[in-house]
Parts: C-alpha cells; structure tokens; sequence
C-alpha cells in the first residue's frame, strides 16, 4: 500500500512490573493516509498511548518493550532504526503533543529556548532565526505579544496557553505527522472547545495527518474524519466517523456509544452501562478480551479471539456476534 | 427518580467564602482569594441539584462551605431551618449526621491503611450509633446496597479498582443514613464505561432512601441527565439557575451559552452543523475579580454598565434565576 504514510503492522509491546508481564498492545496494524485525522478511542490501559508512543520509540526500556511489529514511515521501519536515526524523526517529520502540558515543559527553561531548540536542532537556524521563527509559532497558535511572552517561563502561562505553547512546539519544525495524547483532557470544555478550534484551522492550512487519542467520543465526532477503538491492547473497530456513529458493530462501541448523555437531548431514563472492569492483561488474550462484559457473548467467543474482518467501506471489526441477529457473525 | 415536592431542605443565603491570601515576614493580609462571593440557593427535598462551572469557579467550595468543612466568610446555610454556620463543637457534630460527602478521587479519599470494613464503620462507631457484631451487619448491608461483595469488606482500599473504590465511598457515605449528599465530581475520575454504572448507582439510592443531592461536575452532560434543576458559576458567582430543561434548552446568561456550545457532542452529523461560541481568554484571578459582572472581560455581548455595577441574580420567569444586565 504506497499511499500510506505511516504503515504499522502486527505491533506488540510488553510491560514488566512486579506483578507480572502487562500485554499492552497485542498486536495492532493500521494505516495512516496523507492528510487525514485519525482518532484513536479507547479507556484507560486499552493501550491506545503505548500504541503511539511505541511506533515512536518513546517507551521507557525496561520496564516496556516492543517485542513484535513494524512501523514503516516513507519506507523505513521506525522500530529498527538506532536512537540516533530515530531522533530525527521525531520532533522534526513525527511530532507529539502530550496531556499534561506542565510535566511536559521544563518549568526551569523560558517558553522561547525551548521553542528555538528543536529549529536549530533539526532545522539547523542560527539562534536568532530561531527566535523570529519562535515568536512567529506563537502568534500562529494564537498566543498575544509573542516577542514579549518569548521570555515568559512555562508557569507564567494558564493551562490553555501551555497547550498552545506545546502545540506551537510541536509544529515548529513543520512535521507530517502530529499526534496528540489526550492534548484536552486537562483542560476546561471552554478552553478545550479553543484548542480544538485552533488544530482544525491549522489542518486545514498546513495539510497536517494529525492522530487525535483521545477517551473522548464526543472530541472524535468533531475532530476526526476516520477512527479506532481500542479493548485490551487490540484495535477492535475501525471505520470512517459518520459510519462509526451510525452503525457501531461492536458492543463495545455500542455500548459506550449509548451509555454516553448528550448535552443536547432530554433524556432521563436509565442511563445503559456496560458490567464489570476492563481487563489487567497479564496474559495475551487467546479469547475475546470484551467477552467477560459482552450481553450477547457465545461459546465461540471464549475459546477464539476475534480477528479485525471488513464489514463495509472501510469498517473493521473484531468479533464473532452478529449484534443485530445475535448469531455468528 | 423521585418526585421532589416542594419541601426546602437546604437553604444557603448570602454565602462567602474567602481564602486570605498572607504575604511578607509577619504575614500581614494583602488580599484575598473570593472563591465563593454573595451566592443564595435552595435545594428542595429529593431532588438534585447540578453545579456546575469550569476549575477555579468555586462550585467545590461552595459544596464544602454548606457541610461547614470550610468554615464560610460570612452567610447562613440552613439545614431543615437549622444554621449550620451557628453551630460548634457537640452540635455541628450531631448535625454531620444528616449531610455527608462522596469526593472526586476514589484513590485519595479512602485511608490505605483501614480495611474496607473499617472504612465504612467508622462513622457508625464515632457516632455511637453500633457497635461491635452491629457494624459488621451494617457494613454488609451498605456493601450490598452498592453492589458489592460484602466479603470484600475484610480487604484493603488498593485491592479494587476506580469505579469499586468509588462505591465503597458511596457507602461509607450512606452510613448514616444522611438525607443530603455533597458529590463532588463522582465520576470525573472514572472511565466512560464505569460512570454510567455509578451514576445509574446514585440514581437508585436516590429513589430508594429519598435522598437529596448536591451534584458538582464539569461534565454538562452529565449534569443534564441527572439534575432537577442546575445552577452555572463563573468567578465565585451563580450566574444562572433554572430546571434541567429551562438552562439546557433556552439558557439566558452569555456564559452558560457559550459553555453549553462548547460540549462536544458525539455525534458526527451534529457536530458538522454546530455553531460554537469560542469564548476568548482565559478565566480572571478570584484574587482580583473584574468589576461589575465578572464575566465582561469574556462576554461576546457585554456594554458600558456590566463594568458599573454588579448585575443582581433575580427571576427572570418562574424558577428561572439569572445575573446578567443584558437579559430583559
């Protein structure tokens, strides 16, 4: 497939922790085409970060280790590549934004050195090209007086404006890629409704593939034109946005679809919950991972672990129940 | 959900609530944090009260303020015609009976160190009302009402998960039997599939033991599903308060408009044709609140008297309460 941009296959990363082997990810391919938004769905330990920040080598070895899998970016495997070659790639062709944009600024550094490190690094500017180019970043992300706030430390800055600051450090270098991890989970819905805002128009004005994670369906309805959800270290569908919505196949996805209040519609009967915890993996699943939770489970689905099959243009899913029939699929 | 009748249960009047800020070698007072500044509500018997605003608004002080475990500035807070800001020592103690509290984070509120059972009890025995083979009957009970094992009540806090922890606060706070409970933020920590099920769980004791609520969340969404009525802050103040259905569906005040379009919603084909009110900046220091309407410094529609003059929290229609010169 040469109009992939990135290409990842059969990805598998382990965590060693005193209770055992975590399987974070279990195996996990996807695509991501030139241009698009991709949203990553999932809770919390589904994997959906060590996804990402696996194909980035940004996991910490040990205790974490990505033992299966490649990730070609125009044609080579990310995952082979020495710290050295991998170092420029990321921040100057892949770039991430994280969650917690205090712990992901050094509070001791001005906002301006930080944001001219990666352009004379990767970019190779000389400092003061570097500093016009840092003002420029920051007014661009919509931050006011950008030559002044060039010599503002990170705690001098609300929450909002540290996020524009990280988004501004992360477009800085102009990368193909951008993936976000939860970049307004932190933040208020008002303020996250102006970063949401300000990623959209810079999509449309530099042509960025950005990968969106996020628990957040309702962000993903907005923001992304094609996305995955993620159950215990598997991609367990996947399919353009308005069809995800509208035909959700998995009950997974059902479920967390219809459990969700809208803001926009009066509705005070029960609200449906889905029984029981996600799952610690401290084996890979040699079953369904969803089947301990799932109302319409088989025997099928506790002895196989469903592979991803196509259900329509682009729509991926995992297992084994036909939901509307409750039979095989 | 129960009916609510019109039975005041609550009654908060005039309620401030300031953090002295202290500076310099003899830590004089320069200033203070306004976190709660002049709010008045009530809350009638059974019903939920939704309160919501964004960090730093003071929807948590005031929650803490009404259960006296801040001590407010100046006020009253009248619990079945008694004013808790009166009370001391022996009496307020006897009145922490009828009011309790279910926190944010069901990792920080329960004591590692004290099984689940003793989490529980506690309250039973401090408050003399079991003892001994009493509170473990009880604590079963209360084990059972949250749909937990009560063989569980012999573990430790770090042996469950968020969304199980989270119940066994429920518990402990459904102990004695209150008939007002303080949520704060029940469920922010909690993922999407687990808030559901401590939600529909508030729901049913609600219905079972008539219980009123406090419901402090920045989830609106949320919020619309499970309150009665709902009140919006902004800055220390209550800019609205109206029924589920007024605030959601003809909200009056500019900042409870701007919130509401902020929500995503999910739901793609909405969310294409949605028009948003980007709210511009960021919210202003409690310390040094705007004057006039602390909102003008954001507000889309603000002119020359929101600065003047603090515009006054007044009916607009029936139970329709708003703090806005621009509303007619």
């Amino acid at each position: 497939m040469p109009d992939l941009l990135l290409d990842i296959r059969g990805l598998e990363t382990q965590f060693k922790t005193p209770d055992g082997i975590v399987h974070a990810v279990n195996g996990v391919s996807f695509g991501l085409k030139e241009g698009e938004t991709l949203g990553v769905v999932g809770e919390s330990g589904c994997g959906k970060s060590v996804t990402m920040l696996s194909v980035l080598g940004l996991i910490p070895n040990p205790p974490g280790k990505v033992i299966a899998g490649e990730a070609f970016y125009v044609g080579q495997d990310l995952l082979k590549m020495s710290k050295e070659e991998i170092r420029h790639i990321r921040g100057a062709q892949i770039s991430m934004v994280f969650q917690d944009p205090m712990t992901s600024l050094n509070p001791v550094l001005t906002v301006g050195f930080q944001l001219e490190e990666p352009l004379m690094l990767h970019v190779g500017m000389t400092r003061n090209q570097a500093r016009d180019r840092a003002a420029e970043l920051l007014g661009m992300v919509g931050i006011p007086n950008p030559k002044d706030r060039l010599n503002d430390y990170p705690h001098q800055f609300s929450g909002g404006m540290r996020q524009r600051v990280m988004i501004a450090m992360a477009l800085s270098c102009s990368p193909q890629i951008l993936i976000a991890d939860e970049p307004t989970t932190a933040l208020d819905v008002t303020i996250q409704a102006q970063i949401i805002e300000l990623v959209k128009r810079l999509r449309d004005e530099l042509g960025m593939t950005i990968v969106w994670i996020t628990h957040d369906l309702g962000v993903v309805a907005g923001l992304a034109k094609r996305v995955m959800v993620m159950y215990g270290g598997y991609i367990i569908e996947e399919a353009p946005v308005n069809d995800l919505f509208a035909n959700p196949t998995h009950p997974y996805t059902l479920g967390l679809i219809q459990s969700l209040p809208r803001v926009d519609q009066d509705q005070h009967k029960k609200l449906y919950s889905i029984e029981g915890l996600p799952p610690v993996l401290y084996h890979k699943p040699t079953s369904c991972p969803f089947a301990p939770r799932c109302k319409w489970v088989m025997d099928r689905c506790k002895k196989e672990n469903p592979v991803l099959e196509s259900v329509g243009d682009g729509h991926r899913v995992a297992c084994w129940v036909n939901t509307t029939t409750g039979r095989n699929r | 959900m129960t009916t609510p009748n019109n039975e005041v249960l609550l009654h908060v009047k005039n309620l401030v609530k300031h953090f002295p800020i202290h500076r310099g070698l003899l830590q004089k007072q320069v200033g203070a944090v306004r976190a709660v500044d002049d709010i008045s509500f009530d809350i009638k018997r059974g019903e939920t009260l939704g309160l919501v605003g964004e960090s730093g608004c003071g929807k948590s002080t005031t929650g803490r303020s009404i259960l006296q475990l801040y001590r407010p500035t100046s006020g009253n807070v009248e619990i079945d015609g008694v004013d808790l800001v009166r009370l001391k020592g022996e009496d307020l103690r006897r009145m922490r009976r009828k009011m309790q509290m279910i926190f944010q984070d069901p990792y920080a509120s329960l004591n590692p160190r004290m099984t689940v059972g003793n989490i529980i009890g506690e309250p039973l025995i401090v408050h003399n009302i079991a003892s001994g083979k009493e509170v473990d009957d009880r604590v079963s009970h209360l084990l059972e009402l949250v749909k937990l094992n009560p063989s569980f009540a012999t573990r430790y806090p770090h042996e469950f998960s968020g969304g199980q922890r989270q119940r066994i606060g429920v518990a402990r706070a459904l102990s004695l039997q209150p008939s007002f409970i303080v949520c704060d933020e029940p469920i922010s920590a909690l993922d999407v599939s687990i808030q559901a099920q401590v939600v529909n769980l508030l729901e049913d004791l609600q219905e079972q033991f008539n219980l009123t609520y406090l419901f402090i969340a920045h989830d609106l969404s949320m919020v619309r599903h499970i309150s009665t009525r709902v009140a919006v802050m902004y800055l220390g103040v209550m800019v609205e308060l109206a029924s589920r259905k007024d605030l959601y569906e003809s909200p009056l005040h500019p900042y409870s408009q701007a919130l509401l379009s902020a929500v995503p919603i999910p739901d793609p084909i909405a969310e294409a044709t949605r028009k948003r009110t980007i709210l511009e900046g960021d919210v202003p220091s409690p310390a040094n609140p705007p004057s006039g309407c602390r909102f003008r410094t954001r507000c889309p529609i603000a002119e020359k008297i929101c600065a003047e003059s603090r515009p006054e929290f007044r009916e607009v229609t029936t139970g329709h309460f708003v703090a806005c010169h621009m509303v007619k």
